[in-house]
């Protein structure tokens, strides 16, 4: 446990291309976007991603049976018709490594599967770059270029997400939770911002900040994702048995090319909810006079020297907030809590957390290889010495956008990995094999499972259940409530069984009571 | 006193800002990494899009979530 948890990374990409219809008219964002998400599809092949072009499971059904972790739903009428839509700003496909890509608004957007610690969340982000790269040499293949960034902004106004989530007892008070996490969310792109050139939401002030997403926040607390974007989001859709857990869906973080950072992101935020669940009189108490305010302050300070007041009137800086928790995290650890064993993700996370901290503090140049914003101010600001120019430079801003290039020739963050650069922490044979094969210890063992074996006869899938064709072709959901169960262990020796969902779906249901 | 207070003491410990020390002097390690961001900045101009003015100006995107 500590810092492991049921979690997951969304990641919508920015995308461009000089592909024009044949009246000459550029292609949306949406089509262009529904074009990668088929194109992966297609160029990936029914094992590695379900044919169809959406094969998203949106109905919400009581199920009727329960056994092993999953549940058979009776028929669902319009499943298939569904799934037989060609639309293609709605595509949508579920991969075999247990992840969702699919057309978000105007975005391509990756959802990875379930996983239990950060370190396989990094794995399965960084297998959504393959995804999405996977996808453009099919385009390629076809004559058509488009170009993905994974990055936050456009620095003209718009935003985009990147959503982390993370798997909570409901037994945890939402208040309390949003009142624990706020601080932290606030001073967290301290150790784990992607860095930005811009300040303001149009980018109207030039500068450099720690943060893609400080300048989109605009309230404390609150459902919006899209409009008056909240620092704790108060969506309550759990993906799982709802009375047992609540999924804790954070919007304010960026998307990250630094393995370490994503690492130390997710990992600190899983502690510090840690800490929230088992000892809540120990989590900080700095509640801030104007937390949205002191985000944009903490992002656009990159000497880290800025400080922001607190209700009771002290000044801290981000280094200071983040290293209170990091503090009472380090205590709880060695507590004795059952909630809080030193398994080896929890000594790495603190471990980097604390190595990092007091790097900032001492010198921020030390972290280039593992803070994503150290890395990316320190090339900017030596390409500004060389050039003798500003930060309002084309050059600059453009270096800026091509950081988050997913394309190795262009992209300057792969550039720095591909140098060995930024630290990397996942070798890049175990990324590839996260493209096709799905976590062992959590329900999208089962759902890629699914997809990789059965293909076409996968009529769909949501995270919690699969939709499985029938002898006669019907539909039926396979519900999956519990995010760990349906698991490799628990479902494997049961798939080895069966050759087509109409046989699968027979043991399942004879199986029950 | 609960197990949910015992280590609860350093909260009265405010933290005092600050200031970075001085740059250290050069290690090996930075002398490499000096090394690696100039090669990359050596080729720049192959890399970046050949009109950076049309490029930042035609990245626009729809907001998303």
């Amino acid at each position: 446990m500590s810092v492991r948890r049921v979690m997951g990374i969304e990641t919508e990409l920015g995308i461009t291309s000089a592909q024009v219809d044949t009246l000459g008219r550029p292609l949306t964002p949406m089509h262009l976007s529904g074009q990668v998400v088929q194109a992966y599809a297609a160029g990936a092949g029914p094992g590695a991603a379900l044919p169809r072009s959406s094969g998203w499971d949106y109905a919400d059904e009581t199920p009727l049976r329960d056994a092993r972790g999953y549940e058979v739903a009776r028929m669902l009428a319009d499943i298939s018709q569904l799934t037989d839509v060609e639309d293609p700003t709605i595509a949508n496909t579920v991969l075999s490594n247990g992840a969702r890509f699919y057309v978000d608004h105007a975005h391509p957007e990756y959802s990875s599967p379930e996983v239990t610690s950060p370190l396989e969340a990094l794995r399965y982000d960084r297998a959504g770059e393959q995804v999405a790269l996977a996808a453009l040499r099919t385009l390629a293949e076809q004559g058509r270029e488009v170009r993905l960034y994974k990055n936050n902004v456009d620095g003209k106004g718009a935003s985009y997400g990147t959503h982390e989530n993370y798997l909570v007892p409901r037994t945890v008070p939402f208040a309390r939770l949003a009142e624990s996490l706020i601080p932290f969310l606030v001073a967290r792109p301290v150790i784990a911002g992607a860095g930005r050139v811009g300040l303001g939401q149009t980018s109207e002030r030039a500068g450099f900040q720690l943060s893609q997403r400080a300048d989109y926040l605009e309230a404390e607390v609150g459902l919006e994702t899209t409009l008056r974007r909240p620092i704790v989001n108060t969506r309550d859709e759990p993906h799982a048995t709802p009375h047992l857990h609540r999924r804790l869906h954070v919007i304010v973080g960026d998307a990250t090319m630094a393995d370490v950072t994503t690492v130390l992101a997710l990992g600190s935020l899983s502690a510090v909810l840690r800490l929230v669940e088992t000892f809540p009189d120990a989590v900080p108490d700095i509640p801030l006079r104007a937390p949205v305010a002191a985000a944009q302050v903490i992002s656009h300070d990159p000497t880290l020297r800025s400080t922001v007041e607190t209700l009771d009137g002290r000044a801290l800086t981000g280094l200071d907030l983040v290293e209170a928790y990091l503090e009472q995290v380090e205590e709880a650890a060695v507590s004795g809590h059952e909630a809080w064993v030193l398994d080896d993700d929890t000594r790495h996370v603190l471990g980097r957390w604390r190595s990092v901290l007091d790097g900032l503090r001492t010198d921020p140049a030390s972290c280039a290889g593992q803070v994503e914003w150290v890395a990316k101010h320190q090339l900017l600001e030596r390409f500004r010495d060389r050039a003798g120019v500003g930060w309002d430079d084309a050059r600059v801003r453009a270096m800026d956008i091509q950081w988050h290039d997913l394309d190795p020739a262009r992209g300057l963050a792969q550039k720095l990995r591909a140098a060995g650069q930024l630290e990397r922490l996942v070798p890049e044979a175990s990324v590839t094999a996260a493209v096709t094969e799905p976590p062992r210890d959590t329900r999208a063992w089962f759902r890629g499972e699914v997809v990789r074996r059965f293909g076409d006869d996968v009529r769909g899938a949501s995270w919690d259940s699969v939709v499985l064709a029938d002898e006669r072709g019907r539909a039926r959901r396979v519900q999956l409530p519990e995010p760990t169960e349906g698991n490799r262990e628990q479902t494997a020796e049961l798939l080895a069984r069966h050759t087509s969902t109409a046989s699968l779906l027979t043991e399942l249901v004879s199986e029950d009571f | 006193m609960s197990e949910q207070q015992q280590f609860s003491h350093r909260r009265d410990e405010t933290p005092e800002p600050e200031a970075p020390a001085p740059p250290t002097a050069p290690s090996a390690q930075n002398t490499e990494r000096d090394a690696a961001l100039d090669s990359l900045l050596d080729e720049i101009d192959g890399v970046l899009e050949s009109n950076a003015q049309d490029f930042v100006h035609n990245f626009v995107q729809k907001g998303g979530q």
